[in-house]
């Protein structure tokens, strides 16, 4: 292993306004690493988005922040949540389970996987009230149920209460989820894809209730997507992961017009679908994105920039640009190019 | 093509982290090590028995265990644990037969029954579910009544009687093949439906074949031993573990090894099958495998 | 030209000059029946298209939006002719597909091939990518299979040698390159794409989508295009039909229908795409959810 960055991404530690800090997380499944060295802290109220590509790591670094690892993978290194006296890393279930669904909740990609389907969805909502005790008894449960369900702009809350998950549509399920991650204020919201399953035009308002809700609440949200659109309407600053590390983050408006390190530029490029060359032709990304655990040594995106040199077979260290900015690339964008630029990074694929 | 980019070809391989083999559960284990060791018996039996298995020795009656008698001798004179390592052909014939008749019927008309219009395949069900009401012992002594009493015919009996369990396994499993894209695919290809069915619904169902196979196994030797309990199964003097405890009922108060033994080796055997069947399907079922 | 459309009496488009449309879709519904849930009265049917007529002329590329339960995947069926409508009819190369058996259908299946959403499903993962790319060649009685599956590998940028491989070896675009490379085996002229790269990496979306425009180009291909997503269409696509409910209600060039929808649903669908370009000029998501309240 290389030498961890002294440097973290964040502001220093135990600043009374964090909610969730991570530090040097690393998760492991026998001998790979999947996701090694994250290192971030989100504010109250603060909303920030975690981008990657499949086998970026970002879902499993909601898990372990969530201790909702899949058996067999083993999460180091230390997840601090305000008001909770202990790491959450390493934390065991009894404990995990008092702290999820009060401090921090989480709205899954598969809403029908995530409700009981024998379970009237009036009675999924009271139950998290009434086991962490934040509503004194049935009636008073189910009376915030149907107000939560009013917030997340079911009709008519009352009937819906007493329906079952499969008399919903697929987004009205997805707002039940929300309405039960919501329902006792937590401090930290993780989404994971919450819209990727539905229509454009249900996304639109899911994205809508989530944003309201964390708004209303003060809450932190921590939103893992891969859909760059979605980050920059839902959150104010991002987090951008590769490889199992994170490359790049800093404010929405700064990542995303001026990023510096060479895949969020092209990840950039990539989606922008309104950018072509002379023959019409998009730009792209060299190569595709190596399975979990078997991204190259050094920098993990080497094998795919066209700026890589033979510095990039060493760790970049995190460089910070700001309290909440930094990247880590030896041959980062200068700061002075406009996105988009640079050379479209097509190239031909190194290693086979 | 000039502004194509290759992709690194292929994806090496070895853990993808997609779709990696499940690792070697505990009852695959367990219940593969028993089925060698039935599977060791019955061919040790071919070369070497400690004594012959079916010589009536007067002079060596109801003998308890010894170095020359390891289990023991029957009322007859004969070595128990000779007649175990003989019984356990009879228990692996018995299996062989029975599944073999309930896959190779069951098999192609499950796929039949999934690949064709839906009334065809409601219809082939319901006179399954009529099958499947029909006892199997039942089925057996009937037949064993017609055809007389021998290993073979209560066995094909028991392998017809489980030709439904096949058929409706199978059926389900084919109906969620043809909806996937790649039958659609090969259907948008030209592919005529025998042609699916060999090459994309059998190889995708095998696993669903391997699973109930080792099940029906376990039922099938469940069987004859209740079969050659009762009479109607292997008629002597072939060993079969289900008659060698028939045997031994008179004596069950004054010699109860002579069933504790047949008994134990049936209830391993019938462990081990089963075992294995779960552990193939921990390993194998397309269902679990396609959630990573 | 061996048979002449039938089911359409009135509206011939015209006496036959010029090629035939690649596509023409006149008036198509279907209507399923859905299991019966009640002893005493049949479900009622849901009518998933209802009334869809549009054509595409050879050489085009037609794009298909709409959201799911829209009807796009029962047209898609419909014009590979895996299904028949329930009224209306479809003609490929002006020959009319409806009501023909099976064994009729052979110049669709090779005119005609598609392209799937999930590289994963629509690959059969206990057959080699070899005998995958060269099925539609058997069904064909074609000769020199490897040679040919080679070809169509190296076409859409994979090696020769990934042929021997099983498709969970390779990751999802490379998947996707697959399946667009079977699709190309029967050499066909028109080839419909039910939302091909939905299910990619976004580093991987713009690589497949520029490989589809190559191929297009190169082989002068009709392209049938569907996704949910209108930016995705606008890029690849020159006309447009925006479908709802069963039925086409905005058809007309991607950039005007874009720039300047006119059906209500339409305008709602455009405003509620998150762009990039929004988003960074402060189109917040109560802004994408509220334009489209009536």
């Amino acid at each position: 292993m290389t030498p961890v960055p002294d440097t973290a991404p964040a502001s220093g530690q135990g600043s009374p306004d964090d909610v969730l800090s991570v530090r040097n997380l690393d998760v492991t499944v026998g001998g790979r690493t999947l996701v090694e060295d994250v290192d971030f802290t989100i504010r109250a109220g603060e909303r920030v988005g975690l981008i990657g590509e499949s086998g970026s790591g970002k879902s499993l670094t909601a898990l372990s922040v969530m201790g909702l690892l899949p058996e067999g993978l083993r999460a180091t290194g230390s997840v601090r949540l305000a008001g909770v006296g202990h790491d959450l890393v390493g934390a065991d279930e009894a404990r995990m389970s008092r702290v999820r669904g009060k401090e921090i909740a989480m709205v899954f990609q598969e809403p029908m996987t995530a409700l009981n389907p024998t379970m009237k969805v009036g009675r999924q909502i009271a139950e998290v009230l009434l086991i962490h005790r934040t509503r004194p008894d049935r009636a008073s449960a189910r009376a915030a149920a149907v107000e939560l369900l009013a917030q997340v702009g079911l009709p008519d809350p009352a009937t819906a209460a007493d329906a079952y998950p499969h008399q919903f549509s697929g987004g009205q399920r997805q707002r039940v989820v929300l309405a039960i991650a919501l329902a006792n204020d937590p401090a930290l919201l993780v989404c994971d894809e919450p819209t990727t399953a539905l229509d454009v035009t249900v996304q639109a308002r899911v994205l809508d209730l989530i944003v309201r809700g964390v708004q209303d609440r003060r809450s932190a949200m921590l939103f893992i997507t891969h859909d760059l659109a979605v980050v920059a309407t839902a959150c104010e600053r991002v987090m951008v992961m590769y490889g199992g590390r994170l490359v790049e983050s800093g404010p929405v408006q700064e990542v995303f017009t001026r990023p510096r390190h060479r895949y969020t530029q092209g990840l950039i490029g990539a989606s922008d679908l309104t950018a072509v060359d002379d023959r019409g032709r998009l730009v792209t990304i060299g190569g595709s994105v190596p399975p979990a655990g078997q991204f190259p040594a050094g920098c993990v995106f080497r094998n795919r920039c066209t700026q890589a040199t033979e510095a990039c077979a060493t760790r970049p260290d995190w460089i910070s640009t700001g309290p909440d900015s930094g990247y880590a690339c030896f041959h980062p964008v200068p700061e002075s190019g406009a996105p988009g630029t640079g050379t479209p990074a097509i190239q031909e694929a190194g290693r086979g | 093509m000039s502004a194509l980019v290759t992709e690194a070809a292929v994806a090496s391989e070895g853990p993808d982290g997609r779709r990696r083999r499940r690792p070697v559960t505990g009852s695959l284990l367990v219940g593969g090590l028993i089925v060698a060791l039935v599977l060791g018996m019955a061919l040790l039996s071919f070369v070497w028995t400690p004594h012959d298995p079916t010589l009536v020795n007067s002079s060596a009656r109801l003998q308890e265990p010894s170095l020359e008698y390891w289990f023991g001798t029957d009322k007859f004179g004969r070595d128990v644990f000779s007649q175990i390592l003989m019984g356990s052909r009879t228990t692996l014939f018995v299996g062989f037969v029975a599944v073999g008749v309930a896959a190779v019927v069951g098999v192609p008309l499950g796929i039949v029954a999934g690949m064709g219009p839906r009334w065809f395949g409601e219809l082939l069900m319901r006179g399954n579910d009529m099958l499947l009401a029909f006892p199997a012992l039942l089925l057996a002594i009937m037949f064993a009544a017609v055809y007389g009493a021998s290993t073979l015919v209560a066995m094909v009996a028991i392998g017809i009687a489980s030709i439904p369990n096949f058929a409706r396994l199978i059926r389900g499993g084919t109906l969620q093949v043809m909806k996937t894209e790649y039958v659609i695919a090969a259907r948008a290809a030209g592919r005529g439906p025998f042609a699916i069915g060999l090459r994309h619904v059998l190889p995708n169902v095998s696993s669903l074949v391997i699973v109930q196979a080792s099940v029906g196994f376990a039922i099938a030797v469940l069987a004859e031993a209740a079969l050659s309990f009762l009479g109607f199964g292997t008629p002597p003097p072939t060993p079969s573990w289900g008659r060698m405890l028939q045997e031994s009922q008179e004596l069950l108060s004054s010699d109860p090894r002579l069933a504790v033994f047949p008994g134990v080796a049936i209830a391993v055997a019938v462990l081990g099958f089963n075992l294995l069947g779960d552990g193939l399907r921990d390993r194998f079922d397309p269902k679990l495998e396609d959630h990573r | 030209m061996a048979e002449q459309p039938t089911s359409v009496p009135l509206a011939t488009p015209g006496p036959q000059t010029g090629p035939a449309n690649a596509i023409d879709v006149r008036d198509v519904t279907r209507d399923y029946r859905r299991p019966r849930t009640s002893l005493r009265h049949p479900s009622p049917p849901v009518h998933a298209l209802r009334g869809v007529s549009f054509a595409v002329p050879q050489g085009q590329r037609f794009g298909i939006v709409g959201e799911s339960g829209c009807g796009k995947s029962t047209l898609l069926r419909i014009l590979a002719g895996l299904d028949r409508p329930t009224s209306g009819s479809v003609a490929i190369d002006g020959r009319d597909i409806t009501g023909l058996r099976e064994r009729r259908l052979k110049f669709v299946r090779e005119r005609l091939q598609l392209v799937f959403q999930d590289p994963m499903s629509s690959l059969d993962p206990r057959m080699r990518v070899g005998d995958i790319v060269g099925e539609p060649l058997i069904a064909q009685g074609h000769g020199n299979r490897r040679e040919r599956v080679a070809e169509l590998l190296e076409a859409v940028g994979l090696r020769a040698d990934a042929a021997d491989r099983y498709p969970h070896q390779f990751s999802g675009g490379q998947r996707q390159r697959i399946s667009i490379a079977r699709a190309l085996a029967p050499r066909p002229k028109i080839i419909v794409a039910d939302e091909p790269v939905s299910a990619l990496d976004v580093s991987v979306r713009a690589q497949v989508l520029n490989l589809i425009a190559d191929l297009v180009d190169e082989l002068s291909l009709t392209l049938v295009f569907v996704s949910h997503d209108l930016s995705v269409v606008r890029h690849v696509c020159d006309r447009v039909a925006v479908m709802h409910a069963g039925q086409i209600v905005e058809t007309g060039d991607t950039e005007q229908v874009y720039e300047d929808p006119q059906h209500s649903y339409t305008r709602r669908l455009i405003a509620a795409v998150p762009t990039l370009g929004k988003a960074l000029s402060g189109v917040s998501a109560a802004d994408l959810n509220q334009e489209y309240r009536p």
